[in-house]
């Protein structure tokens, strides 16, 4: 049993981060995440030499993250909605370029400047690519503090395994909201590194270098396979979900992060009233459940999708059920949090009352 | 390796050898640059620098976007390839995470002072321990001649065809005066290329900075003034003269800030 503490969620991101043995955190300060920089400055030197350092902007940030990472260090960043807009050049380099590390998106409301309350409309920049080229990030969606310690370690594990980034796409609610969580212990720093990392040319040897730059198109088309295969084996290798009651149900509620939470509870008050709801929350994003929701597809009378956002990964629900169930949505956008309530009410108005419309 | 060949004539025999190429350093690949670009000639020394001071297992650079973007096919230490203008930034990772590395930028005028003017100013406002090598033509190469932000007043390029107009285009900036004002920085020192003595004085600089850089004194910056043949639409004698008369007389060589005094 590990340290329990009852901890803020973007203050334990920070814990776990310094407890996985990060190498460097590199950051920018930005509303609702600015907490993960605040508490790393207190004395994450001094618990085991990390570096951590308050760049000029994200657009710095990202790329301090690809020359650290580009020395086969542990490294992680973390901003919200805009400032993540600002990273996306810098993560299309670092897909591109193979290089692993860790990035926390806590959500906020946009599109522009926005709002600082929580939101979910960066799925389709986190999920589809974000930024230039046929890219993909590993896209990690956590519903607890719990998951923002946890997701931690687990990202930097599969961003050394696939050498690619990884995305924690959490929310505004997930980060400030506190809850107990249980803390693993302190691992220790990396003391080798790999191969392709820029240690400094080793003797007998001519030199390594990172890059993404690959003038022939048939250079760069091999790196795109590459790329691809990459993503395909995270496809069958590492999809995550969680879900309730698909053994009995007639529907499926379905959304991720906070909004799968507030399904949950949903579900629950629907049950009770006597309709037979499941929940499916999709984990990792990307790689997407697809093949569950297809299996279900074909068993139940429709799926209701929640988010905190206009409809985004309701898309990637729709192509998974290819068509064999009704699939609808409900969701609120600009920092506005659907209740329980609304979400059962609008099950039964698309589902129950006016379904057959 | 590189994802250029070249098929060449190898006219290399003991007897008529009056030049060698710094062996370890600098990778037997002939150099994709302009004939009279000074890009060659600037990665050469830099590379004999290195092989000479024994720095080449513990050095790590990072190449820029611009003309010098496959420095890493040439220069044979280990290199990251930077995103245009964030090179700093990205030496910046590299640096913290391994402080007794040595580390080193190569950037031009476009990527330094234009699109990386910020973590340029930034970096250097930290005192990171780091190199830059400057290169300033005074114009766009990689892209085919474009404005940089150090092309003189009145000068011609394909976007500013008239000659640059200092109230609609802005002022030719001079980066490492501005650099040399701030207390973390180290060393900023002006040289050339263009001609022998030119050469040597840079690689003295080169030499010098690689020492402050031992010494973790601080944010080091070499400019060096040099042609751009091509693109000025010009010979290489020419583009020469161009640099000595026109690039020079706005850019002055010298010292401009050197550890503990001036």
């Amino acid at each position: 049993m590990g340290e329990i503490r009852l901890m803020k969620g973007n203050e334990a991101l920070a814990e776990a981060m310094i407890r996985a043995g990060c190498d460097a955190y590199f950051g920018y300060p930005i509303t609702p995440q600015s907490e993960v920089l605040e508490y790393l400055s207190i004395d994450a030197t001094k618990r085991t030499g990390m570096v951590v350092l308050q760049a000029e902007s994200e657009v710095a940030a990202i790329n301090m993250i690809y020359g650290a990472a580009g020395c086969g260090r542990r490294v992680m960043t973390t901003s919200s909605s805009p400032g993540i807009s600002l990273m996306q050049e810098g993560l299309s380099y670092i897909a591109s370029a193979g290089l692993p590390c860790v990035v926390a998106n806590v959500n906020r409301g946009g599109p522009g400047l926005g709002t600082i309350q929580p939101s979910q409309g960066d799925y389709f920049q986190s999920v589809k690519g974000g930024g230039h080229g046929d890219y993909h990030l590993f896209v990690l969606a956590p519903s607890s503090v719990q998951e923002m310690v946890d997701f931690v370690r687990e990202g930097f594990d599969i961003a050394e395994k696939y050498r690619t980034p990884v995305m924690i796409l959490s929310d505004g609610a997930v980060g400030q909201m506190m809850e107990k969580v249980e803390l693993f212990d302190q691992m220790p720093r990396k003391t080798e590194f790999p191969d392709w990392a820029t240690t400094g040319r080793k003797r007998g040897q001519d030199r390594t270098y990172i890059t993404s730059l690959f003038i022939k198109p048939e250079k760069m088309e091999m790196i795109n396979l590459n790329l691809q295969a990459k993503y395909q084996a995270m496809i069958e290798n590492e999809v995550r979900y969680q879900s309730f009651h698909l053994d009995d149900c007639e529907y499926i509620f379905t959304g991720y992060g906070l909004g799968a939470r507030i399904c949950q509870k949903a579900m629950e008050m629907g049950r009770e009233k006597g309709y037979k709801i499941g929940l499916i929350r999709p984990i990792t994003l990307f790689p997407f459940p697809t093949t569950i929701f297809n299996e279900m597809a074909s068993k139940v009378k429709g799926i209701l999708d929640v988010e905190l956002n206009a409809g985004q990964m309701v898309e990637d629900v729709r192509l998974s059920v290819e068509g064999k169930t009704k699939v609808d949505f409900y969701g609120r956008m600009g920092g506005m949090i659907p209740s329980p309530d609304e979400i059962l009410n609008a099950f039964e108005e698309k589902f129950i009352n006016g379904g057959a419309k | 390796m590189s994802d250029m060949n070249f098929d060449r004539l190898d006219i290399r025999t003991d007897d008529c050898m009056v030049y060698e190429k710094p062996l370890d350093t600098l990778l037997d690949v002939p150099f994709h640059y302009c004939p009279g670009c000074a890009h060659s000639t600037v990665h050469k020394i830099f590379m004999e620098v290195c092989q000479e001071m024994e720095i080449q297992y513990d050095i790590v650079g990072v190449a820029p976007v611009g003309c010098s973007v496959f420095a890493y096919h040439y220069l044979n230490v280990d290199m990251q390839q930077a995103a245009h203008g964030r090179a700093c930034a990205v030496a910046t990772g590299i640096k913290r995470v391994m402080p007794d590395k040595l580390v080193f930028t190569y950037q031009g005028d476009g990527d330094l002072a234009a699109i990386g003017t910020a973590e340029t100013v930034h970096a250097a406002n930290r005192g990171e321990n780091f190199l830059v090598i400057f290169i300033n033509n005074g114009i766009y190469g990689m892209t085919s001649g474009q404005m940089a932000p150090t092309t003189l007043e009145g000068m011609v390029t394909t976007t500013s065809p008239h000659g640059r107009d200092i109230a609609t285009q802005g002022y030719p900036l001079k980066i490492s005066e501005l650099l040399a004002n701030l207390p973390g920085v180290a060393y900023v020192t002006r040289q050339t290329a263009y001609n022998a003595a030119g050469v040597r004085k840079t690689k003295k600089a080169l030499q010098k900075a690689i020492e402050y850089q031992k010494k973790k004194l601080g944010f080091c910056l070499v400019e060096v003034v040099t042609n751009c043949p091509s693109n000025l639409k010009m010979t290489p004698l020419e583009s020469n003269k161009f640099v000595e008369e026109q690039m020079l007389a706005f850019y002055p060589l010298g010292d401009i800030k050197v550890p503990g005094g001036k």
